[in-house]
């Protein structure tokens, strides 16, 4: 894994709140037994319509998303199962920051030594960017701060976070 | 010493290092449960850093989540629903040769559901640290153990190092007083209790469930409450150890014997929480309250009493729930069709559950058009089922009897709903797609599920059980 010091992207967000690890990575592609190349089911069964093609619906697909490295999502990411195959496969699209103002412990914990950040915010500082898709934020993770367009910068907490 | 809680008292005898501001605390694992589907990875890096399993006689492994629940054909072979499935099966029988750890494998009369064999075999224990790369290890604390569930990059730490990094946890005290009416079930308890607490009302702490309708619970019935607390999104569940606790463990293969035995039983009469002991939060439930309760959305939290109508949906959130599960807020779901029944899992697969169910269907039949499928939680439970005629019942009734394994409650073995059928399920998680794309499911006690089979609708079982009477 290389050091990660900074994130910079424009963010995408899911404005839902208890986004499953079943949304994240659907059972049926647990069998694998590689941390590699998980990708491609990210959101498997949110993003891709019946016939395999991009759903519309959903808003990492909307073209404005495309890129975006931070990921901004509704209260309680992450709720459910353990499997680390949730962040794998979320790094592995490109993901590199999710923030929302609760994440489940289990998944924090996962994200966390993988490389992939999870950051908590207050109320207030998450509402303004869960409203506000498509801006530009810098995470530094050695001051633990979020940095918006305006200047203006979101202190958080980070443990465990796996740096190299 | 001031007084301290069941959590205090075992975290402080497994503190191998304090946490400080920046690093977590240092916990000693006493039991690492291991299955297919977390494990790969680890044992890769085991073996990539030429690392060894520190104290393999603490790890018991098992096959659960990718087993297919038919039997093996005539040759012996075993219908995987994937390539891929059985290759990970393969993986974990020859990493646990590899690393000398113990296998309850195809051959062994111990394999079953992970959450349903550690504590089958004595090996779950009072005041115990146990991990398992598996949100439902807080099953465990039914014992008054301290459960996590764990990822797989912690599950090759502790193979390592049989220790575990962690920040100590916040408690919440569950007071559940009163008794529980008939009919009604440590299900139904749970389904309530995360109602109140909400999806995500447990991030960050250990539930310890405690009051009179706790103590009046079976061993059973409180594996049945403490593997949900992962649904209220806390980091593990637990119950004092009491008498009910020792009888139910005494003489199974892995519990201490003899003097040992006497003396295990009074380090656990130690474990319960002191009087005065400080939560840094408490909730009060009355159990005379509950009645038999299902869920209506794609989370756990969105729980009603089965005779109730369903809420309107208070938010965009909600809304979507009902617009995924086909139900209008106001409604209720009695008489709602029902396509397939679902009796096992972690949560509700162990005898009393499997009985529960079979009262039901005794003399009866599953209703046209419904498919029932019956999975108990390990190959003893599904012995013990078959000596006391069970699966005569369930036969005989039109209900599918399979082999042990998580099966439908994750449909990674190729046991699915189709997409667009209601799932009446005993098991504990009913997000969207949980058991098959575009399945709608409903999470109920063995009770109400099986009169839902026998109905084919959603049916209060309290009406169904006077009219039996
Ligand atoms: S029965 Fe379900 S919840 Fe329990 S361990 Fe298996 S997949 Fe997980």
């Amino acid at each position: 894994m290389k050091p990660l010091t900074e994130v910079r992207s424009r963010t995408a967000t899911l404005p839902f709140e208890n986004i499953d690890t079943d949304r994240i990575i659907p059972a049926r592609f647990l069998t694998t037994t590689e941390r590699a190349g998980l990708g491609v089911y990210a959101f498997n069964d949110w993003r891709y319509a019946a016939d395999g093609s991009d759903n519309a619906d959903f808003p990492l697909n909307r073209p404005e998303a495309k890129g975006c490295a931070i990921v901004v999502a509704g209260r309680n990411f992450g709720c459910g199962s353990s499997r680390e195959h949730a962040p794998w496969a979320l790094l592995d699209y490109g993901i590199q920051a999710v923030i929302s103002s609760e994440i489940a412990d289990i998944f924090r914990s996962n994200a966390l030594k993988n490389g992939l950040l999870a950051i908590v915010l207050g109320e207030a500082e998450h509402a303004e960017l869960l409203a506000s898709p498509g801006i530009e934020l810098s995470i530094d993770i050695a001051s633990r701060t979020i940095r918006l367009p305006d200047g203006r910068e979101f202190a958080f907490a980070l443990d465990g976070f796996a740096r190299h | 010493m001031s007084a301290r809680t069941i959590v205090d008292k075992i975290w402080d005898a497994h503190q191998v290092r304090a946490e400080t501001p920046e690093t977590p605390g240092i916990l000693y694992i006493d039991l690492h449960l291991i299955h297919e589907v977390t494990t790969p990875q680890a044992f890769t890096e085991l073996r990539e850093r030429g690392l060894r399993v520190r104290r393999p006689e603490r790890v018991l492994a098992t096959l659960d989540h990718s087993t297919p629940t038919l039997p093996a054909d005539a040759h012996g072979r075993r219908p995987y629903a994937t390539k891929e499935a059985e290759h990970q099966v393969e993986q974990l029988e020859s990493n646990c040769r590899e690393f000398g750890i113990e296998l309850n494998g195809w051959d062994s009369d111990h394999r079953g559901i992970v959450h349903v064999i550690g504590p089958e075999d004595g090996a779950t224990q009072p005041g115990m640290t146990i991990v398992c790369g598996d949100s439902h290890t807080s099953t465990h604390g039914a014992f008054g153990a301290l459960a996590f569930g764990i990822g797989t990059t912690e599950v090759g730490h502790v193979l390592a190092t049989q220790c575990l990094l962690q920040r100590k946890p916040k408690t919440l005290a569950i007071n559940v007083d009163g008794r529980l009416r008939p009919g009604v079930s440590a299900k139904d308890l749970i389904l309530h209790v995360i109602g109140v607490i909400g999806v995500g009302g447990g991030t960050g702490y250990v539930l310890e469930y405690r009051g009179s309708a706790i103590e009046a619970l079976s061993m059973e019935e409180r594996m049945t409450v403490c593997n949900m607390s992962i649904e209220a999104g806390a980091r593990a569940g637990l119950i004092a150890p009491d008498e009910t606790t020792y009888a139910w463990l005494k003489g199974r293969p892995r519990a201490p014997r003899g003097e040992d035995w006497e003396r295990a039983v009074a380090a656990w009469r130690t474990l319960p929480s002191d009087a005065g002991a400080r939560y840094d939060a408490e909730v009060h439930v009355d159990a005379a309250s509950i009645t038999p309760t299902i869920t209506y959305g794609t989370h756990p939290g969105l729980v009603t009493p089965i005779s109730a109508a369903i809420p309107h949906a208070r938010d965009a959130q909600e809304a979507k729930a009902l617009g995924y599960m086909g139900f209008t807020g106001g409604q209720a779901l009695i008489d709602e069709k029902v396509d397939v029944v679902f009796i096992g899992s972690c949560t509700n697969s162990r005898l009393s559950d499997l009985r529960e169910a079979a009262d039901v269907l005794r003399g009866r039949q599953v209703a046209d058009g419904v498919r029932m499928l019956v999975v108990p939680g390990s190959v003893l439970i599904k012995r013990e089922a078959e000596a006391e005629g069970l699966d005569a019942v369930f036969r005989a009734a039109g209900a599918e009897w399979r082999e042990a394994g998580c099966s439908m409650c994750i449909g990674m073995n190729g046991d699915i709903a189709q997409p667009g059928q209601l799932v009446v399920s005993t098991s504990n998680r009913n997000f969207e797609g949980r058991q098959g794309p575009g399945v709608r499911t409903v999470l109920a006690s063995p009770l109400v599920a099986a009169v839902a089979a026998v109905h084919g609708r959603i049916t209060d079982p309290s009406a169904y059980l006077e009219h039996a009477a």
